[in-house]
């Protein structure tokens, strides 16, 4: 068996707070705090969560946007703290990414062609007649006509323009693409065809996915595992088809209670979950949920619970301490 | 049998370029009634009118759009035939709104007491104290904590949920009969879209309230809804109960975006069942059905003739020319 194309351990990421014309009182916030998970060749990582979650900075990290303050990433066996500006001029090369708003991803002052060309003439030395012949076959990849590298981006809509973000992650042969939100400003119907999408081009190219989103059911159906993070740290990871259906942490559950349903006999009225999520400024103590859990007890204010292994899962929740590791 | 609360009568709303050389049909020919402590869902994608069909409503479009026919009728009384002071009175006392941003819809150099009080004053008008002791109350309606502490504060002192709480306090304050929200949840997380829209719920159980909701996201209409209209290139192409179109969807554009949406109890990663091609431009739409270009189903006449509106079953109606025998 082949090992994992990205490997995450411990990740962290602190934000000092400054206050003041000094910065004086030292306050940080802990946007991913101690964070790890793999992702496989040719499968997708899930991450969801609510605002404040460290989703978007754990994928910044993975992205090298961000230098972690602690922990490590490991890509194709190798580390990425420590390498110099070739490794990491390399290491961009095989990760790319797909953002929410392809209104403001793609310039509006460049041609389609030139869009997705940048990275090849970014990062490989190339004939302008191979970088045409290759931007040719990007295009018709993601389904757009060729005559569209001669043409800008307010020519296209949303759903298009998506496509064309998605040539250029693709026009360097990355191994993994980070989709942040990549369908949640696109109009429904064009939705499922972004995603329909992505799901051939992971089985045509063996490419990986980092796929962040709010909406729990573009997740589930898109990814091989799915990890749940909550004030900067992941709560429950596991399988994607067993965690949608039966999620074990008291997060997962309430997250997954909240939403919406696709057929009016699935709607349920009673509300799992109550108050706002804390200021990431001052988490809570012990376990970050406690103070909403319906199931929190009085060691759960004082002792943050560990990642553990639980069937094929991994909870971080003090109820399932007693149950042994199966 | 009662006249509902809300009647929409051929309801149509043009937008026109500035030389009257351009006209855009946003609204189109649109019918649909609300009965009184009901909730109807107007489902649509980006342009398809459903945000011009509630600012029709309220009379509060822009300058450059007008209604040119149709009855808007509310608790009996033709709404067009008021005059502009007639329809300030009714918005926010008869009809309220609530807006998608909830930071955008409160006013960040007033207190919470004060934008909570103010329309208890201007409708009916109580005395500054008075509106104050009862603006209270309604914070304690939507369930803010400490609300005597809360009353002081301004909104960039609170949370979004909060927020979105106080635009809800603000919006039944006095006692409307029908509630309009534009997209009330988009920009709230999973958790606290959950707990709003219960607290909406609360509100329309408690004050008889009918709602209409205008969203892309059929999830809403599931949860919240009696009765859905699905608006199409503006008009609306197929309305009825809930459960009846959920299960029996009758016109090919509900059908495809239902089955487009992906399911959490869906255990097959196969591809989604996705619609074709682009929502239509709105300023241009297909000839006859403006669906057509993307459905199935197509036959040669939906290219030439629009459909007429069609009774498909009980309390449904779809204008598809698949249900003309």
């Amino acid at each position: 068996m082949t090992g994992p194309l990205l490997q995450a351990r411990e990740l962290r990421k602190h934000f000092p707070v400054r206050r003041g014309l000094l910065n004086r009182g030292g306050a940080v916030v802990r946007a991913v705090d101690g964070v790890s998970f793999e992702i496989m060749p040719g499968q997708t990582l899930g991450v969801v969560g609510e605002s404040g979650c460290g989703k978007t900075t754990t994928a910044k990290l993975v992205l090298c946007l961000e230098a972690p303050t602690g922990g490590s990433v490991e890509f194709d066996g190798r580390p990425l703290v420590g390498l110099d500006a070739d490794g990491v001029r390399r290491y961009r090369r095989s990760v790319q990414a797909v953002f929410q708003d392809p209104y403001a991803s793609l310039s509006p002052r460049m041609r389609i062609g030139a869009i997705v060309a940048e990275p090849l003439v970014t990062h490989e030395a190339l004939e302008r007649g191979t970088v045409e012949a290759r931007v040719k076959e990007l295009l018709d990849f993601v389904g757009l006509p060729a005559r569209a590298a001669t043409l800008f981006p307010h020519e296209f809509s949303g759903g298009q323009r998506q496509r064309i973000a998605i040539a250029r992650a693709l026009a360097v042969s990355p191994k993994l693409i980070v989709l942040d939100e990549p369908v949640s400003a696109l109009d429904v119907s064009i939705r499922a065809q972004i995603l329909n999408l992505l799901r051939d081009l992971q089985q045509q190219l063996g490419v990986s996915y980092l796929f962040i989103a709010h909406d729990l059911a573009a997740v589930a159906h898109m990814s091989h595992t799915i990890a749940v993070m909550y004030l900067g740290k992941i709560v429950e990871i596991g399988p994607a088809a067993t965690l949608a259906r039966t999620p074990q942490h008291p997060y997962t559950q309430a997250l997954f209670a909240a939403a919406l349903p696709s057929h009016p006999d699935e709607a349920r009225d009673d509300l799992v979950v109550q108050g706002e999520v804390p200021s990431p400024l001052a988490p809570p103590s012990g376990c970050h949920f406690h103070p909403r859990c319906p199931h929190a007890m009085a060691r759960c204010a004082s002792e943050a619970p560990g990642l553990r292994a639980h069937a094929e899962r991994r909870v971080a929740c003090h109820l399932f301490d007693g149950l042994p590791a199966a | 049998m009662r006249e509902p609360l809300l009647e929409l009568r051929g309801l149509s709303t043009h937008y026109e370029s500035a030389r009257g050389t351009r006209v855009t049909r946003a609204v189109d020919d649109v019918s649909l009634s609300l009965e009184r402590g009901k909730t109807l869902g107007i489902v649509g994608e980006s342009g398809s009118g459903k945000s011009t069909l509630a600012l029709s409503i309220m009379r509060l479009l822009p300058t450059a759009a007008r209604i040119v026919g149709g009855q808007i009728r509310f608790e009996g009384e033709d709404l067009l035939a008021k005059s502009p002071r007639e329809m300030r009175e009714i918005r926010g006392k008869r009809i309220a709104m609530i807006l998608q941003d909830p930071m955008a819809s409160l006013n960040p150099l007033f207190t919470v007491g004060d934008q909570v009080s103010e329309s208890l004053r201007v409708h009916e008008g109580a005395s500054r104290k008075t509106a104050w002791t009862r603006a209270r109350g309604l914070l304690e309606a939507v369930r803010i904590s400490a609300p005597a502490a809360r009353m002081t504060e301004f909104p960039h002192q609170m949370s979004g949920g909060m927020r979105q709480r106080i635009v809800g306090a603000i919006a039944v304050a006095c006692e409307p009969r029908l509630l309009i929200a534009d997209e009330p949840t988009t920009s709230l997380d999973l958790t606290i879209q959950a707990q709003y829209l219960s607290l909406l719920r609360e509100l329309q159980r408690e004050h008889d309230l009918a709602m209409i909701f205008i969203t892309h996201n059929l999830g809403i209409v599931a949860k919240m809804c009696d009765a859905v209209a699905v608006m199409y290139a503006g008009r609306v192409v197929e309305a009825g109960p809930i459960r009846q179109i959920f299960n029996k969807p009758a016109h090919p554009y509900t059908r495809a975006l239902l089955d487009s949406v992906p399911r959490l109890t869906d255990d097959s990663h196969a591809r989604l069942p996705a619609i074709d091609g682009q929502p239509p431009d709105p300023s241009a739409p297909p000839a006859g059905c403006a669906f057509h270009p993307r459905c199935p189903q197509a036959l040669e006449r939906c290219r030439e003739q629009a459909p007429p509106s069609l009774t498909v079953a009980v309390a449904q109606t779809a204008r598809c020319w698949l249900h003309v025998p």
